[in-house]
């Protein structure tokens, strides 16, 4: 295995060394780690004196982590500039080519310069924090306790993995460096977003909760890490010269990927069904054994949080389905398109936070719904109504949209994964617009249509059987 | 050493490579000649496994280029259009950061790095860093970069381009060395000088199609025809001429001299110098009028040209 590792290691020492030969690269981090945390403890020492002088000592106790953290980050911040540019910087100087034809693997040349872009910041962040509790202990400043220090630095170095391994996926795809720059605003940005919740974070004091963002930090690492590395290929790098937005090739792989060149509309609708399940088994199970699970903690969390609801409350019950009857009558058309469209809604929002973490997020709607109809049911049967009954509020309706919530939360993975699947002689572009395609597919031929009958049976026929349940 | 079999490359709808067809045998030098744009980086990507042809198929000294890639590139010393040097290492640090990537015994890699400095003429400047380097010395050095691991396939672009004469001498010496040691070379080159000095065999590639493909010698007779003799005369030329061989035809005269195409110049050469004679025509001198591979390049490419026009009208 070391005999494997060699090459890549042989990649990261000269561009480490490299690095090191660079001005502009050490001048900057140079001035971030020594100069900086010496501004932080000034920063520190006079702030705390400030709060202490009017009793707030507990602003000063969380200012010193914070401060930790932002000396930590900085330097970690130029390994962004390094990672942008590791492969489209050398494709510019022409450095590249004679490298890709040595018999290096493409994980071995990917990895080397993973750990050539991480290797100098994260050192420089390290030792700006060493800076910065030194200056602490000489200025007599109490120190954060271990497990606060153990958390910042593990956070920091998940952060600049976070970081180096997004912007080596966009140093690989991207044709240019200003480009690839360009690109860097989609690391920065939700980078910079974390960083504030890790502030508020940190000043509410729940450090433990920042685990959590460490636990997130490290799988969406791991995910750009092989997602960067699955569609790293020799040929993208060096046989695409401009940025072109092509939208005639785009919309023309778009289509392939929606029609799968069927000839009819019948013979596309007739052939979805069984592609779908072929193509998505994994995911559909994933996604319904998310769902149990989902329902379970939430009957689970009636235990934690459960309300005593009186007699009067299941009667009240009862007056509104009526109610709900009269002003959804049979064949209404507004409810049915509100309730539709609600749904719709939602399963949009799972495509959005899907497709910005490979899918993992998209999960998030369905399963707070499956969350809260688990609640639900742990509520209402504690209370003493018959499962049944909870059954009469749900199945009608449910049992149409919950298989079609599924299909369309896993044909949301689905984009993940195959995101994160090597499909050879597929670009990143080519890849991403045909997930795009298949879950266009299965919301636009089965979910939707599905969502429209669920509607249907949800405005006319639910509350109507509900309602036998409760006179 | 180089095969290739329908070799084809297409970008989205741009055909780059169309069904390219060439055979390189060791100790063979073919040059493919090309205008810029016509395929030949292209071909060449493809050749060291860098980009997967869309159709056909490739080998390279018995490897296929799908099937094998890692082991094409080991079998392969490309010098590339771009010298692609590393401005903050010297020669030294460069050539051994390489060696190291093919896997090279530190022994080894340093007496085979001594060597090539040494040939190329750049051992004084090992230690110079890159970034200082003059052009020519970039590209010796980039030269040494595809020498460094003892291929038995040399793909070569442009690899004189930047040499002042004396160096590009010492470079066209050193692939003459390097091609009898049994090498295949793919040479890419604009210099049809060079080009003719080295080539054993010649393709010509335009709009990713290779138009013509065979050895020097035939390119030029199924471009340029039957050779040309002229015939320098101590008298004039103005006396009658006696009746000439089969297959010889005058082109042009002047005042003490003839030229003639002639179909078979080894059976009919001396027939002809014979019957001169004969006449008293006082032959001073027999010689081969030189037939150039810039004369054949431009007439194939122009009858393509003219082609192309035609089919289009």
């Amino acid at each position: 295995m070391l005999n494997k590792l060699q090459p890549a290691l042989l990649i990261a020492q000269r561009e480490i060394r490299d690095q090191f030969r660079d001005w502009r690269i050490v001048f900057p981090i140079l001035g971030l780690t020594v100069f900086f945390p010496f501004l932080m403890n000034f920063t520190a020492g006079q702030i705390l004196g400030f709060v202490q002088k009017y009793g707030a000592n507990i602003i000063g106790e969380r200012l010193v982590p914070f401060l930790l953290m932002v000396v930590g980050f900085f330097p970690i911040s130029v390994s962004l500039v390094i990672a942008l540019e590791t492969f489209v910087g050398e494709k510019e100087r022409g450095s590249i080519e004679p490298l890709l034809n040595t018999p290096l693997k493409d994980w071995q040349l990917y990895l080397g310069k993973l750990l050539s872009a991480t290797v100098y910041p994260l050192l420089s962040s390290y030792l700006g924090m060493g800076f910065y509790l030194t200056g602490l202990y000489i200025n007599h400043i109490p120190l954060p306790e271990a497990s606060v220090l153990i958390l910042v630095v593990v956070l920091t170095t998940v952060q600049a993995l976070v970081m180096v391994t997004g912007a080596v996926v966009v140093s690989s795809q991207a044709t240019s460096v200003r480009a690839a720059n360009l690109l860097a605003s989609f690391i920065i940005i939700p980078i910079a977003l974390l960083i504030q919740a890790e502030s508020v974070v940190m000043f509410w004091g729940t450090y433990e909760s920042l685990w959590w963002a460490v636990f997130g930090l490290s799988v969406l690492g791991i995910l750009l890490a092989r997602v960067g590395l699955v569609h790293f290929q020799r040929e993208e790098l060096l046989g695409r010269e401009i940025d072109v937005l092509n939208v005639r090739w785009m919309w023309r792989v778009y289509r392939r990927g929606f029609t799968r060149d069927e000839k009819s509309f019948w013979t596309w609708w007739r052939n979805l069904f069984p592609d779908t399940f072929r193509e998505m088994k994994r995911s559909i199970l994933v996604v319904t054994a998310i769902m149990v699970v989902a329902i379970l903690l939430g009957v689970w969390e009636t235990h934690n949080y459960f309300v005593v609801l009186g007699q009067s409350g299941l009667q009240g019950m009862n007056s509104q389905l009526n109610s709900l009857v009269k002003i959804w009558p049979i064949f209404s058309i507004v409810p049915v398109i509100a309730i539709w469209w609600q749904n719709i809604r939602a399963l949009l929002l799972a495509f959005i936070l899907g497709t910005f973490s490979f899918g993992v997020l998209g999960v998030m709607p369905v399963m707070a719904t499956m969350f809260a109809a688990g609640y639900f049911f742990g509520l209402l049967t504690g209370n003493g109504l018959p499962v049944l009954g909870y059954l009469a509020f749900i199945l009608p309706h449910g049992i149409i949209e919950i298989p079609a919530a599924i299909l369309a939360t896993a044909a949301v993975v689905q984009v993940g994964a195959v995101l994160a699947t090597p499909i050879p002689g597929k670009t990143f572009g080519e890849v991403w617009i045909n997930a795009l395609a298949g879950w266009s597919r299965v919301m636009l031929g089965i979910v939707i249509p599905m969502l429209l009958i669920g509607a249907c049976i949800e405005a006319w026929i639910t509350p109507r059987i509900a309602l036998l349940f409760f006179r | 050493m180089i095969y290739t079999e329908d070799l084809t490359k297409h970008f989205d709808d741009f055909v780059a490579v169309d069904g390219v067809n060439l055979n390189v045998s060791a100790g063979e030098v073919m040059v493919l000649l090309g205008p810029n744009g016509s395929g030949k980086t292209t071909t060449v990507r493809m050749l060291t496994s860098i980009l997967i042809p869309t159709r056909g198929r490739a080998e390279v000294a018995g490897y296929d280029v799908i099937k094998h890639p890692d082991k094409v590139r080991a079998s392969v010393g490309v010098l590339t259009e771009h010298h692609g040097l590393y401005n903050r290492m010297n020669a030294q640090e460069y050539l051994m950061f390489y060696g190291r990537l093919y896997n090279f015994e530190p022994k080894e890699m340093v007496s085979r790095i001594d060597q090539l400095l040494e040939r190329f003429e750049l051992a004084d400047v090992r230690f110079k860093r890159l970034g200082e380097y003059s052009k020519g010395m970039r590209q010796k050095l980039s030269l040494i970069r595809a020498l460094l691991h003892n291929p038995p396939v040399l793909l070569l672009d442009e690899p004189t381009s930047a040499l002042d004469p004396e160096n590009a001498r010492l470079v066209r010496n050193a692939l003459h060395t390097l091609r009898d040691g049994n090498r295949a070379i793919l040479l890419c080159t604009h210099n049809l000088a060079e080009a003719e000095e080295l080539a054993d065999k010649v393709a010509i590639i335009r709009r990713g199609h290779i138009i013509f493909n065979d050895t020097l010698p035939n390119l030029k007779f199924q471009l340029l025809g039957p050779k040309e003799y002229e015939a320098r005369l101590a008298n004039k030329t103005d006396s009658k001429m006696p009746a000439l061989p089969a297959g010889v035809v005058i082109t042009s005269r002047g005042e003490n001299w003839l030229r003639f195409r002639i179909q078979d110049a080894e059976h009919t050469n001396p027939h002809l110098i014979q019957t001169m004679l004969d006449c008293q025509l006082e032959v001073v001198s027999f010689n081969e009028v030189p037939q150039s591979l810039e004369e054949a390049y431009l007439a194939v490419n122009n009858r393509v040209a003219e082609q192309e026009k035609a089919s289009l009208a």
